[in-house]
């Protein structure tokens, strides 16, 4: 049962020699072999560079070198570069794209021995809530196949959940890791905007876009974001700061933390979420923590806030794809105007080219001011209004998702329905916080989140702070039945 | 705040989209529905907020030395592209 256990007791067994990283990846590979094709959470699956990767991983735990992540299988999101191998952004556009290079994040976790065994299906151009936007097909639910994984980083949750891997790779920019993870019943952190570098993630929104990890605990995901993060000089937003160690903070003591609840996530919570919330609250107060109300009054303009930012960065990052250089070309241009149209006509789905087309809008002579510097403007209030609140409480929790996870095409014919599961989780994106959403209980047999968003650079506080519920509770060792 | 047919059209033709005729309306509901949903910003008091440069308070873009970094990598990045000559992209004729 090496699925089952931590990444501390896979590193322990395999520093020790009872356990090779081979034998591991073999593991994880018969199990995929096994469940992929209910889940469709892959794009691209490469065993043979697996397996390379974890000869290499073996030679360097017998030359005595050890590391907490050295020999351990993940699974990167397809929205990662990686050299030699196909990276397509769930989309045809890129269908045919080899990336040239590795992004930081890709490059990083494999200098820590980390065995990649695939690419992670996702919504394309990581535009999505549920995973069904994707060229490859939609990904289902381990816990309900008849079920959404949420998105746009479906494929890695999903992974993660039917224990593909105990790591994945996703992204965030308006609830890209925290909403599947809910949704998947696993832990997923989006970190501070500018902690971890965008060099090689396939941009979207820009201003917004941050890289993180999923795990079945916090416990297990300290140690990769560690190796993620830290200051990179080919993105030009990554922060030069110093990292924390975060695993040594995970055990903190949680007396006399202050956590605020948030007015606004409260207001017209389903009952039954709202009393997962609750519970856990008292669990937090029995280790010490107080809980205070506060208020971010606007708040509630986060999302429509979030689709004006959004579309108009993503409208000009996608701007790229021309048919000239990379990418879907199609056939037979009659001239240069008819091979972009056409191009970018087919290469990209109805959700892109709606998201493409709203920014264009938004940015375009006259609309330009009443939309993008009115967004930008109400972003800065939300994001003072954020600062403010984290004057008086050191991390606020609430609700990841309004509900748990949706029928498969539910809600692929309304756009706005679609992007109102993201409520709770784009605030922390417009502000730039690091959060972090775990299971903390389960409605109609499906798994919820509960989010913890912290001040920037407190990813710390945030893993610590679920981790120690993490020690009292065992919603994270729940497993989907039939993937246990 | 409903689009018009042609406000999308005129959209799809700047974004340089080929959308085809019969999925026209399609585009032109789903993006009323939108910009409709993104109007509620129009009702928002925001008093004298300037429009936010960078969610990190303070941090500036960072400019790098002036000095050459990367490498010839051509081959590798033009074995990506649909068409390529003599180290060129090739693209329809653009001057007659």
């Amino acid at each position: 049962m090496l699925h089952t256990l931590p990444i501390g007791g896979l590193a322990e067994l395999l520093a020790s020699k009872r356990l090779s990283s081979v034998e591991l990846t073999r593991h994880f590979l018969a199990r995929i072999e096994r469940f992929e094709p209910a889940l469709n959470a892959l794009i691209t699956l490469d065993a043979e560079r697996a397996l390379a990767a974890a000869r290499a991983a073996d030679a360097r735990l017998a030359r005595g070198e050890s590391g907490p992540l050295l020999g351990i299988p993940l699974i990167h999101k397809d929205i990662f570069c990686t050299d030699g191998v196909r990276t397509s952004c769930g989309s045809r556009m890129l269908d045919n794209f080899v990336a040239p290079y590795d992004a930081t994040v890709v490059e990083r976790l494999a200098a820590a021995g980390m065995v990649m065994l695939g690419k992670a299906n996702m919504d394309e151009f990581a535009m999505g809530s549920s995973c069904e936007t994707s060229w490859y097909g939609p990904v289902r639910n381990p816990w309900d196949t008849s079920k959404v994984p949420g998105g746009s980083s479906g494929g890695s949750a999903a992974a993660t959940a039917a224990r593909f891997a105990p790591i994945a790779t996703g992204t965030d920019t308006g609830g890209s890791i925290r909403q599947p993870a809910a949704l998947t019943g696993i832990t997923g952190i989006k970190p501070t905007y500018g902690r971890v570098s965008r060099y090689g993630m396939i941009a979207f929104a820009s201003s917004l876009d941050q890289a993180g990890v999923f795990a079945r605990s916090a416990a297990d995901a300290a140690p990769v974001l560690q190796a993620m993060a830290g200051f990179d000089p080919r993105d030009s937003t990554s922060v030069d700061a110093a990292v924390p160690d975060y695993v040594a903070a995970l055990r903190e003591p949680l007396r006399g933390l202050k956590i605020g609840l948030l007015a606004e996530f409260f207001e017209d919570l389903d009952p039954k979420n709202a009393a997962l919330i609750e519970a856990a609250l008292a669990v937090y107060r029995s280790l010490g923590a107080e809980t205070r109300a506060v208020s971010l009054p606007s708040l509630p303009l986060s999302v429509p806030t979030y689709y004006v930012v959004a579309p108009a960065e993503c409208s000009s990052n996608l701007s790229r794809f021309d048919g000239v250089r990379f990418g879907h070309r199609c056939r037979e241009p009659k001239d240069l105007m008819d091979l972009y149209e056409r191009s970018r006509g087919e290469g990209f789905g109805a959700e892109v080219k709606r998201r493409i087309m709203t920014g264009t809008y938004v940015l375009s002579a006259g609309y330009f001011d009443a939309y993008y510097v009115k967004a930008q403007k109400v972003r800065q209030v939300i994001t003072d209004e954020f600062r403010a609140a984290f004057a008086e409480v050191d991390l606020l929790i609430g609700p990841t998702t309004p509900t748990p996870a949706f029928a498969l095409g539910a809600k692929v014919d309304d756009p706005v329905t679609m992007y109102l599961n993201d409520i709770y989780t784009i605030g922390a994106n417009l502000a730039g916080l690091p959060a972090l959403s775990m299971p903390c209980g389960f409605i109609d047999d499906l798994p919820m989140g509960l989010q913890l968003i912290g001040p920037h650079f407190a990813e710390s506080r945030v893993l610590n702070a679920a981790h120690q519920y993490q020690l009292h509770t065992d919603w994270h060792e729940r497993a989907p039945q039939g993937f246990a | 705040m409903s689009l018009t047919l042609q406000q999308v059209q005129k959209i799809a033709r700047l974004a340089r989209l080929a959308i085809p005729a019969e999925e026209l309306a399609g585009y032109v509901t789903s993006l009323s529905s939108i910009v409709e949903f993104v109007h509620e910003l129009s009702h928002a008091e925001i008093g004298a907020a300037l429009p936010m440069a960078h969610p990190l308070e303070g941090l500036r873009q960072r400019l790098r030395a002036d000095e050459v970094t990367e490498t010839d990598h051509h081959e590798k990045y033009q074995a990506n592209a649909p068409s390529v000559q003599a180290g060129l992209y090739v693209v329809p004729r653009v001057i007659e």
